[in-house]
Formats: structure tokens, sequence, C-alpha cells
């Protein structure tokens, strides 16, 4: 236990290095998610997209769409 | 034999083949990027031992330099693939450089931030316009440029190459970035490492530093991929291989 007290008080420098590596990953965990959230979206609009224009040429190949 | 790599690297160029080269090895870039990255983290905070004059405080250089190189970086790779984008007008290029742009500015974001709170406790401010540090923050500017002048037009493709001409331009900022601190002499540090010839910098110390190096590449690579791929699937919304893609996925 004291060791892991020794660890977080990072020599009396905690307050600096813990949010610089909180920066750190923070920044990446978002730049992370934010192409995965369009990458879903841009999947459901096509989607969409697809459904109308085999619906309006009459095909019924496709499957329906999910709910959701 | 002699025109095996051109015609790789135009096969590779085409969106559908790149769309698939990229899923495939995206998930081992990140896996790579995972494991170089804890084991990194592990032998600079743990197991590297104290600086003699900064005490834990140096810690911080195990994400910032990493960074800081990644900066750079990122911007030498989306000048290349402008300059490919402008003069060969290859799609991929611009999409590989609109697509570098957000990561780039995530990583000199980091850079900029880690450095003031590593320049807080040891020269006592947490910003002075140093030459390393302003032309650091030029370089944020450049890459939110191309990022905002991308977006900024109506034609996707339009907008992309009047991007790439500012990346382009924007490239004199990187070698001005790294000899800044020989050229002005003011506070930012000098280089540590040295690639070619001899690291001022004990081994204990040095092998996590490159380990978050590894780390940091390889997390670029699974992150450029990934964007690649969305873009591509945007941009070639109409073609037959988007359809069977967004065919089989859309459901899950």
């Amino acid at each position: 236990m004291n060791s892991v007290m020794h660890f977080l008080a990072m020599g009396g420098y905690a307050d600096y290095v813990w949010p610089a590596y909180a920066v750190f990953f923070i920044v990446l965990i978002a730049d992370n998610l934010a192409p995965r959230l369009r990458r879903s979206h841009l999947l459901r609009e096509l989607r969409a997209r697809q459904i109308r224009q085999s619906r309006r040429s009459g095909d019924n190949t496709l499957p329906t769409p999910p709910s959701s | 034999m002699s025109n095996w790599i051109p015609l790789w690297l135009h096969k590779l160029s085409s969106p559908p083949t790149f769309y698939r080269f990229a899923g495939t090895l995206r998930p081992w870039a990140m896996a790579l990027a995972l494991v170089f990255g804890a084991i990194g983290l592990y032998g600079g905070l743990l197991l590297a031992p104290a600086d003699y004059q900064q005490g834990d405080a140096y810690r911080i250089i195990f994400i910032h330099v990493p960074s800081a190189w990644m900066s750079m970086f990122i911007y030498a790779v989306m000048g290349m693939s402008a300059f490919v984008a402008l003069v060969w007008r290859i799609k991929l290029a611009e999409v590989v450089a609109m697509q570098s742009a957000p990561i780039g500015a995530a990583f000199t974001f980091i850079t900029l931030v880690t450095g003031s709170l590593w320049g807080k406790p040891m020269w006592g401010t947490w910003w002075t316009w140093d030459a390393r540090l302003t032309s650091e923050l030029v370089l944020l500017f450049l890459y939110l440029g191309v990022i905002g002048l991308y977006q900024a037009f109506e034609d996707r493709r339009q907008g992309a190459r009047a991007a790439a001409f500012l990346a382009i331009i924007g490239i004199i900022n990187v070698p001005i970035v790294h000899f800044s601190v020989n050229w002005w002499n003011t506070l930012h540090q000098g280089s540590t490492v040295n690639i070619f010839g001899h690291s001022k910098m004990s081994w204990d110390m040095l092998w996590p530093l490159l380990a978050m190096t590894l780390a940091t590449k390889f997390y670029y690579a699974a992150s450029l991929f990934r964007r690649t791929q969305t873009d591509l699937l945007s941009l070639e919304s109409g073609k037959d291989w988007v359809r069977q893609i967004v065919n089989s996925e859309a459901g899950q």
C-alpha cells in the first residue's frame, strides 16, 4: 500500500505528471472514437439510401432495414 | 520484375483494394500499439529511475517526446501525400493527407499541453514564446488550417486540393520545429536522443521512450487506416463495392 502511495505521489510532481498522462489518453481515445461514430452514422445513412432506391425501382431483393 | 512495385502500388491505390488492405492491417497495428504502449508505460513509470535533477517530473517525457515526434512525422506524411495528390490527382493520396490532419493535430495538442505541464514545475512557467514552443504552436495552427480549409468547400475533392496546397506550404515549418533548439538558444532543451549518434540518456530511460515511440507510430497507422476506410466509403458511396459492404455490415 505504501509503495502504491509512493508511486502515485510521483516524488511530489503528481499534479503535473498525472494530468499530462490523462490528456494523452483522453485525446487519443477521442481520436479513436470519432471515426467509429462517423462510420456507424455513414453506414446507417447509406443503408437507408439503398433501401429507398430499391423501393423506387420495385426491387425487393434487399432485406428489410434493421429496426433501431 | 522491375515494374512489380509500381504495379502493386497502382493496384493498392484503388479504393476497394486499399479498403481491404487497411481492414486487414488495422487490428494488427492497434494490437502492436497497445502492446508497445503497455511495455513503454510500465518501463517508464515503474522501472526507470527518477532523474537526478528533475525527480519524477521527467516521466512526462515518455508521452511528450513521442507525441512531439509524431506531430512532425504525421505532418511529413500529410505533406508528401498532399504533394502526390496535387501532382498525380490520386484520390487515395488526398484521403490519406486529409485524414492524417486530425491525428496530427491531436498529437500536436498533446505535445503542447504535456510540455506546458512539464514546463511549470521545471521552468516556472506554463508558456513562454520560446522558438521551439512557438513553432510547435504554429504547427497546430497549420493542422487546424488544413482541416478548416478542407471542410470549407462544398465539393470535397476541391477542398482536399486547396487544403493539400496549404499542407505543402506548411512543410517549411517542420525543419523549423526540429532545428529551433539549435538555431535559437532559448529555454527549451536540445535533443537528448540521437538516431545516428550517441544518445545522452541512460538505457533504462531510453528503452521505454523508444517503446512509446513505436506505440505512437502504430497507433497512427491504426487510426489512419480506420479514418481512411470510413472516408473511402463516403467518397465512393455510389459504387458497387461500397454497396456490398453496406449490405453485409449495416444489419449487424
